[in-house]
C-alpha cells in the first residue's frame, strides 16, 4: 500500500474520517459498557447528563477543564516547536509548590499584589522545571521525552518530602498536607454564588494570548518554524536555540499556572493528589486540539466533560470510571489516524 | 525461450528482458504511458531523457518498487509479479539506485549480504566473504568487505551497490544516473566494469540524461519524453544533435554566457579552515577564494569533498576555525546566517525541501523566512501578514511560480516552482554576492533554463556568484572561473577557456597538482 | 562505611540486584528491539502494566505459570500490533501513538481489573514462581534466568543471524532493505509486536515472580527507565543489561541504606528519588557518545525518497 497526498480534499474527505473516528470511539465505549454488564445507551446518557445535565454538573466540568486548558496549552506550545515536554505534571506541582510557599503567610500583601506575584512566581518555577531539559537537549543531545518523564517522579517525591517535612500543616492531623493559603492568596469566584473561580477565565485568556503570540508575532513565527522545519529555520537565520528555550519557558510556565490555579482557586492547600494526572491528560487535550491554542479550550472542555460524566455514571451504573481514559485514548489514536486520511488516500500497489 | 542455465555465449543474442505496454499514473500525472522495451544479453541499452521524463519510474516498475497500472515485465520470458522487488531480484534483476540504498553504520559485507539468506539460517559468513572477494576481483570492484559504509568514498559506495547486484546473481543490471556523482576517471572505471559485465553475458540498462556519456557507452539508445518512448536508435546510427532533439522535443536555446567583465573583489577567503564535523563530508582545509563582481566562480567536485562546508561558510551557518573571511574590505566581527543576509549574500541552499523551505508553511511564510524581522513585515514584535502576503504575490508573479496561491502550503509545489520561489527570495533586493549550491539538480529543462538565465543576468548586473555543482557540464556551461575541490582543499582557479575536462577530473579525484 | 561494605558483601543484596534487574532487562530488550528496527515505543509503560495484570489474572484464573507468561506476552503483542499498525504503514507520530498506547493499556487494565474483581478491597494472591534451589544470589526464579537468556538470545539474533542483520538495517536505512527485496513494514511490525510482548513479560515478572499480586501503580515508571537504559546501553543488548544491573544495584542499595543511620537522617523520599535522578544523569552522560539508529523515529513510506 502507498499513501498518496490529496491536493484539494472535498468536504467528505475533510469531515468523513474524523466522524468515523468519533463513531469508533463511541463503539468502543458501548462495548465496554456491555462488558461491564450495563446498557450501553443508558451509560452514554448518564455520561452526558453527568457532564452537562445540570448547573452543578456544568460547573464541575468547567472547573475540571481549567487545569486541563493550562496543561493542554503547555503541551501544545511545546509540541508545536517539537519540544516533547511530557513533564507538565512536574511543572504543575512546581507551580503549586511555589503558590503554597509564598501564599501561606510568607508575604503579607494585599490580594491585588499577591495574586499576580504568586502566578508569576509559579510560572518561573514551572519554567525552571523544563528549561534544564531543553538546555540538555540543545547542548548535550539528551532526549527530552525521557528526562521530562522521569523528572515527574522526582518532583512528586520532592513534593511528598516537603509535605511530610517543612510544609506540613501542624493542624493536619498527620496527613501530608500543606497549610491553607491566606485569604489574599485565593483566586476569587467569578460571580457571587457561582462555584467557578477566576482560574477558568485566566485559562481562557491565556489560550487567546498564546494564539496571538503564535500567529501574529515574530517570536511565534519562530516557534512554529523551528518545529515545522528546524534546518530551514536555522538556515534562514532564526535564533533556533533561543527560540527553543523561550518555548520551554512558556510551556513550563503555562503548566505551572495549572498548579497555581488549582491551589489558589480550587483547593486552597496542597496535597499529593492535587493532580490526577492533569499533566499527562494535557497531552491528550493538545493532540485532540491539533495543537491549536483555541482548540485546546474546546478539547479541554470535552475531556473534562468525559471525566466528570464518567465519574457520575460510575456511581450510578457501576461501570468503572476508567472507561473515560479508555475513551480518550481511543479518541486520540483514532483521531490521529483519521486526520491522516483527510490528507492522504491509500492506494494498493 | 532460453533457460537461465544456458551459457553466456549461447545466449548472447537472447532476449533477457521485455517491458510491454507499461503505463503508470500518480494521481493525475502520467509518469509512463505504453512504454515497451527489450534487452538482449551482453548489450548496454541507454535510457535517455530529461528529468521528469519517466525513466526512474519505469525502472522502479521493472524492479518492483511500483506496480504498473497496465502492461507487464518479462525476465527470461517469465512474467514478473508486479510490485515485488523480491521477485525481481530472484529473477535476476539488479538495480543501482541514484540515491544509494546502503546502511551507513553497517559494513560492506553486511550490506551486500542483507536479505540474501533465509532469515532463520545463521552462518555462512566465510563463504559470503569469499564470494564477495571473487566478484570484486572478476569485475574490478576493489573494496574492503569489513569497512563501514560511512568510511567509504562515493565511488567506493557505488562499487558496493554493484557488488550487491552481482552477489544476487543479476542477469540484468540497471544503473540510475550512475556517473552523476563520479569524477570522469571514476566514471571510466565504472564503464570498464560494465564492459566486463556484458562480456560475461549480463545485460545493462543505463539511465542518463548526458548525451556524450550515452554515445560513448551504449549499444542502443531509447529516448523517453513525457513518459513515452519517442525514439530508439542504434548508437552507430545517430549523433548527439539528433538525440537532443528527440529528448527535448523542440530546440531549446541553452542560456549562453557572454564573456564576463570581472570587477572588484566582494568576498575573499584567505586560508580558511572549517571545524571538522560541522557538516557532512570533508571540512575546508586552508581554502582561498575570491568572489569578484560580475563573475561566476564554479566549484567542481565529487560530493562530500568540502562543498557543504564551503556553502555553510557563505550561508553563515559555519564560522571559520582559522583563516579569514573578508567581506568588501573588512572581516565581519561576528558571523551568522542573519549577518550573511544583511551583508548582501543571496543564498540558494543545496536541499530545497529541508533547508530552503518549510514544507507545511505557506508560500507567504516561506517568502519571509529570512526577512520577517525587517520592515515592512515586522512592526515591533508583530508581523504584518498583509504586507508579507503582498510580497509573496509579487515574487510569485515576477518569477512565474506555478502555485494555487500565496496561502497554499509549499509542499504542494513541484521542485522547479519551489526552487523558483527560493531563487526569488534569494535575489530579492539584488544581493551583491550569490551562493548557488546545486541550484538546478533534479529539475526539468524549463526550470533549469530559467534559473540559469536568472543567475547569468545577476552576474551581468554585477553580482559575484559562487556556483557549487557536482555536474561538471553545468560548471563548464556557466562559470567564468573554475576551482576544483577535493578533501576540503580548493585547487587554484582556472579560467573556463583554459579548463580541460581531463585535468579537472584528475583534480576532482585528488590527483591534480596541488599548488596551494 | 562499614555498613555499606556489609551490604555490598551480602548474598541477599546481590540476589535483590538480580531480582530487580530482571523485569528491566526483559522490557529493555523489548524496547531495544523496537528501536533497533527504527520505532520508538513509548507504549512501554502501559504495556508493562497490561502484562503485569494479564499474567497475574491468567494465573489467578487457574492457568499454570508459564502459560500465564505466554498470556502476558500475547497481551503485549496485541498492543504492539496497534502501535505498529499506526506507526509503521501509516507513519503516524511515534511520540503521540506511544503515549496513547500507554494511556490505553493502563486504563484498559484498570478497567478490566475493576470489572473482573468488582468487590475486592485487596487483590487476591497467587502462587508465584519459586526460587531455584541454588546457593546464595543464584537462588532466583526461573523467570530471572529466562530474562538473562532472552538478553543473550536478543544479542545473538541481532548480530549473528540474517534476521538480525535485516532488523538492524531497517533501523539504519529502510531503503537498503527494500532494495534487497526485504519487507520493511513486516520487519518493523514484527519488531514492535515481539518487543511489546517482551515488555509485557517484563511487567508480568512483577506479578508472577517478584510479588504475588497485582497493584495499581505497581510499574511506577519502570517503563520510562527502560527507555533510558536503551540509550544508556547505546542500543546494544550487552551494555543495556549492564545498565540494568547497575541501576538495580543502586535501587537495592537505596532500599538497604534506608534501614541504616543514613535513613534516620534523610527523608525516605530522597532514597526513592535516586533511581530516577541516576537515570537522568546517565542519559545526560551517555547521550553525547551514543550512536542512535539512523532511521529511529523516521517513518518509511514505500518508494519515497
Amino acid at each position: 500500500m502507498r499513501l498518496e497526498a490529496i491536493a484539494r480534499p472535498g468536504p467528505a474527505r475533510t469531515f468523513g474520517p474524523p466522524l468515523i473516528a468519533l463513531g469508533a470511539t463511541l463503539g468502543v465505549g458501548m462495548a465496554l459498557a456491555l462488558i461491564a454488564g450495563a446498557a450501553p445507551l443508558a451509560v452514554f446518557g448518564q455520561i452526558v447528563t453527568g457532564a452537562v445535565g445540570s448547573r452543578f454538573a456544568l460547573l464541575e466540568t468547567l472547573n475540571r477543564a481549567t487545569p486541563l486548558i493550562f496543561t493542554g496549552l503547555a503541551v501544545a506550545v511545546a509540541f508545536r516547536a517539537k519540544l516533547w515536554n511530557i513533564g507538565a505534571e512536574a511543572q504543575l506541582y512546581a507551580g503549586a509548590l511555589m503558590t503554597v510557599v509564598l501564599g501561606t503567610g510568607a508575604l503579607g500583601w494585599p490580594a491585588w499584589a499577591l495574586l499576580p506575584t504568586l502566578a508569576l512566581a509559579s510560572m518561573l518555577a514551572g519554567a525552571l522545571c523544563l528549561v534544564w531539559a531543553a538546555w540538555a537537549k540543545l547542548r548535550l543531545g539528551v532526549d527530552e521525552v525521557v528526562t521530562t518523564l522521569l523528572f515527574n517522579f522526582v518532583m512528586l517525591l520532592f513534593v511528598s518530602m516537603l509535605l511530610e517535612g517543612p510544609l506540613k500543616d501542624p493542624m493536619g492531623m498527620g496527613w501530608p498536607k500543606s497549610e491553607r493559603l491566606v485569604a489574599e492568596a485565593r483566586l476569587p469566584r467569578i460571580a457571587e454564588g457561582l462555584r467557578l473561580h477566576w482560574g477558568f477565565a485566566l485559562a481562557v485568556i491565556s489560550a487567546g494570548l498564546v494564539w496571538l503570540v503564535q500567529s501574529r508575532t515574530t517570536w511565534g513565527f519562530e516557534m512554529r518554524a523551528v518545529g515545522a522545519g528546524l534546518p530551514a529555520a536555522r538556515f534562514a537565520g532564526m535564533p533556533v536555540n533561543a527560540t527553543i528555550l523561550r518555548v520551554a519557558l512558556l510551556s513550563g510556565g503555562l503548566a505551572a499556572l495549572a498548579g497555581f490555579s488549582e491551589v489558589s482557586g480550587a483547593k486552597g492547600s496542597l496535597t499529593l493528589d492535587l493532580s490526577p494526572g492533569y499533566g499527562y491528560t494535557g497531552i491528550i487535550v493538545a493532540m485532540l486540539a491539533l495543537l491549536h491554542p483555541l482548540g485546546v479550550v474546546i478539547a479541554a472542555l470535552f475531556v473534562a466533560g468525559v471525566f466528570v460524566g464518567a465519574d457520575a455514571m460510575s456511581r450510578t451504573a457501576g461501570v468503572p470510571s476508567y472507561v473515560a481514559d479508555i475513551l480518550l485514548a481511543t479518541a486520540l489514536l483514532t483521531m490521529v489516524l483519521a486526520l491522516l486520511f483527510t490528507r492522504f488516500r491509500v492506494r494498493r500497489e | 525461450m532460453t533457460s537461465p542455465e544456458t551459457g553466456a555465449q549461447a545466449s548472447a543474442d537472447a532476449e533477457v528482458l521485455r517491458l510491454d505496454g507499461i503505463t503508470k499514473r500518480f494521481g493525475e500525472v502520467t509518469a509512463n504511458e505504453d512504454v515497451s522495451l527489450t534487452l538482449r544479453a551482453g548489450e548496454i541499452v541507454a535510457l535517455l531523457g530529461e528529468n521528469g521524463a519517466g525513466k526512474t519510474t519505469l525502472m522502479n516498475i521493472l524492479f518492483g518498487h511500483y506496480a504498473a497500472d497496465a502492461g507487464e515485465v518479462r525476465v527470461m520470458g517469465r512474467r514478473l509479479p508486479p510490485g515485488q522487488p523480491r521477485a525481481a531480484i530472484e529473477a535476476g534483476v539488479g538495480m543501482v539506485h541514484q540515491h544509494f540504498t546502503l546502511a551507513d553504520a553497517l559494513t560492506v559485507q553486511e550490506n551486500v549480504t542483507l536479505g540474501t539468506r533465509p532469515w532463520w539460517r545463521p552462518g555462512g559468513r566465510a563463504a559470503a566473504r569469499a564470494r564477495i572477494e571473487d566478484l570484486a576481483r572478476d569485475y574490478g570492484l576493489q573494496v574492503d568487505p569489513d569497512a563501514a559504509i560511512a568510511d567509504l568514498t562515493v565511488g567506493q559506495r557505488q562499487r558496493v551497490e554493484i557488488l550487491k547486484a552481482l552477489y544476487g546473481d543479476a542477469r540484468v543490471l540497471i544503473l540510475d544516473e550512475p556517473t552523476a556523482v563520479l569524477t570522469p576517471q571514476e566514471a571510466r572505471a565504472l564503464f570498464d566494469t560494465l564492459r566486463r559485465a556484458t562480456a560475461r553475458g549480463l545485460a545493462v540498462i543505463l539511465i542518463s540524461h548526458k548525451l556524450h556519456e550515452v554515445m560513448a557507452t551504449a549499444d542502443r539508445i531509447v529516448v523517453l519524453r513525457h513518459g513515452r518512448v519517442v525514439g530508439e536508435r542504434a548508437t552507430a546510427a545517430t549523433d548527439p544533435a539528433d538525440l537532443a532533439r528527440l529528448m527535448v522535443g523542440a530546440d531549446i536555446a541553452e542560456p549562453k554566457a557572454m564573456p564576463a567583465e570581472p570587477g572588484e573583489v566582494l568576498l575573499r577567503l584567505d586560508a580558511v579552515s572549517t571545524p571538522p564535523g560541522a557538516t557532512q563530508g570533508a571540512a575546508l582545509d586552508r581554502a582561498s577564494l575570491d568572489l569578484r563582481a560580475g563573475q561566476i566562480k564554479g566549484i567542481a567536485g565529487v560530493s562530500g569533498n568540502g562543498q557543504s562546508a564551503l556553502a555553510g561558510l557563505l550561508e553563515g551557518l559555519i564560522r571559520p576555525a582559522s583563516g579569514t573571511l573578508t567581506l568588501g574590505n573588512a572581516a565581519p566581527a561576528d558571523w551568522s546566517p542573519r549577518i550573511a543576509v544583511a551583508a548582501g549574500i543571496g543564498r540558494i541552499p543545496e536541499d530545497r525541501h529541508h533547508t530552503g523551505t518549510i514544507a507545511d508553511f505557506t508560500l507567504t511564510e516561506n517568502a519571509i523566512l529570512e526577512t520577517y524581522r525587517d520592515a515592512p513585515f515586522a512592526r515591533g514584535p508583530l508581523i504584518d501578514w498583509s504586507a508579507a502576503r503582498a510580497h509573496a504575490e509579487d515574487l510569485i508573479e515576477a518569477n512565474d511560480v506555478r502555485c494555487p496561491g500565496p496561502d497554499a502550503a509549499i509542499r504542494l509545489l513541484s521542485g522547479g516552482n519551489m526552487q523558483k520561489l527560493i531563487l526569488a527570495r534569494a535575489l530579492h533586493g539584488a544581493p551583491r554576492i550569490i551562493l548557488a549550491n546545486q541550484p538546478v539538480r533534479g529539475l526539468d529543462i524549463g526550470a533549469v533554463t530559467y534559473l540559469q538565465s536568472r543567475l547569468l543576468a545577476a552576474r551581468d548586473a554585477g553580482a559575484a556568484i559562487l556556483l557549487i555543482s557536482e555536474d561538471l557540464d553545468e560548471i563548464l556551461a556557466l562559470s567564468d572561473v573554475i576551482h576544483t575541490i577535493h578533501a576540503g582543499r580548493l585547487s587554484p582557479p582556472v579560467p573556463r577557456e583554459r579548463a580541460e575536462v581531463e585535468a579537472l577530473g584528475l583534480a576532482m579525484a585528488g590527483g591534480g597538482a596541488d599548488a596551494a | 562505611m562499614t555498613e555499606l561494605f556489609e551490604i555490598l558483601l551480602s548474598a541477599s543484596f546481590w540476589a535483590a540486584v538480580l531480582r530487580i534487574a530482571s523485569p528491566l532487562i526483559l522490557a529493555t530488550m523489548g524496547e531495544l528491539i523496537c528501536e533497533r528496527a527504527g520505532v520508538l515505543n513509548l507504549g512501554i509503560e502501559g504495556i508493562m502494566v497490561a502484562g503485569a495484570f494479564a499474567g497475574w489474572i491468567a494465573a489467578y484464573a487457574g492457568l499454570p505459570l508459564w502459560p500465564a507468561v505466554v498470556v502476558a506476552f500475547l497481551t503485549g503483542a496485541g498492543f504492539g500490533l496497534i502501535h505498529g499498525a499506526l506507526t509503521v504503514p501509516f507513519g503516524l507520530s511515534q511520540h503521540v501513538v506511544g503515549l496513547g498506547i500507554t494511556l490505553l493499556a493502563t486504563s484498559a487494565t484498570y478497567f478490566a481489573y475493576r470489572v473482573a474483581l468488582p468487590e475486592v478491597s485487596s487483590p487476591p494472591r497467587i502462587e508465584p514462581f519459586q526460587p531455584l534451589d541454588l546457593p546464595g544470589a543464584l537462588a532466583q526464579t526461573p523467570l530471572t534466568y529466562a530474562a538473562f537468556a532472552i538478553a543473550g538470545l536478543t544479542a545473538l539474533v541481532l548480530y549473528r543471524t540474517p534476521l538480525g542483520l535485516s532488523l538492524r538495517a531497517v533501523g539504519e536505512n529502510p531503503a537498503a532493505v527494500e532494495a534487497q527485496g526485504g519487507n520493511v513494514t513486516a520487519l518493523r511490525m514484527g519488531a514492535v509486536i515481539a518487543g511489546s510482548g517482551l515488555m509485557a513479560v517484563g511487567g508480568a515478572f512483577l506479578t508472577l515472580s517478584a510479588f504475588n499480586s497485582f497493584f495499581f501503580e505497581m510499574v511506577n515508571g519502570r517503563g520510562w527507565i527502560c527507555i533510558a537504559l536503551v540509550v544508556f546501553g547505546a542500543w546494544r543488548p550487552g551494555k543495556a543489561v549492564l545498565g540494568a544491573l547497575l541501576f538495580a544495584a543502586f535501587d537495592a542499595l537505596q532500599i538497604r541504606l534506608q534501614q541504616t543511620d543514613l535513613g534516620a537522617v534523610l527523608p525516605y523520599q530522597v532514597f526513592l528519588m535516586t533511581p530516577y535522578i541516576l537515570s537522568i544523569l546517565a542519559l545526560v552522560a551517555m547521550s553525547r557518545s551514543a550512536r542512535v539508529p539512523a532511521a529511529l523515529m523516521v517513518p518509511y513510506r514505500k518508494g519515497t525518497r
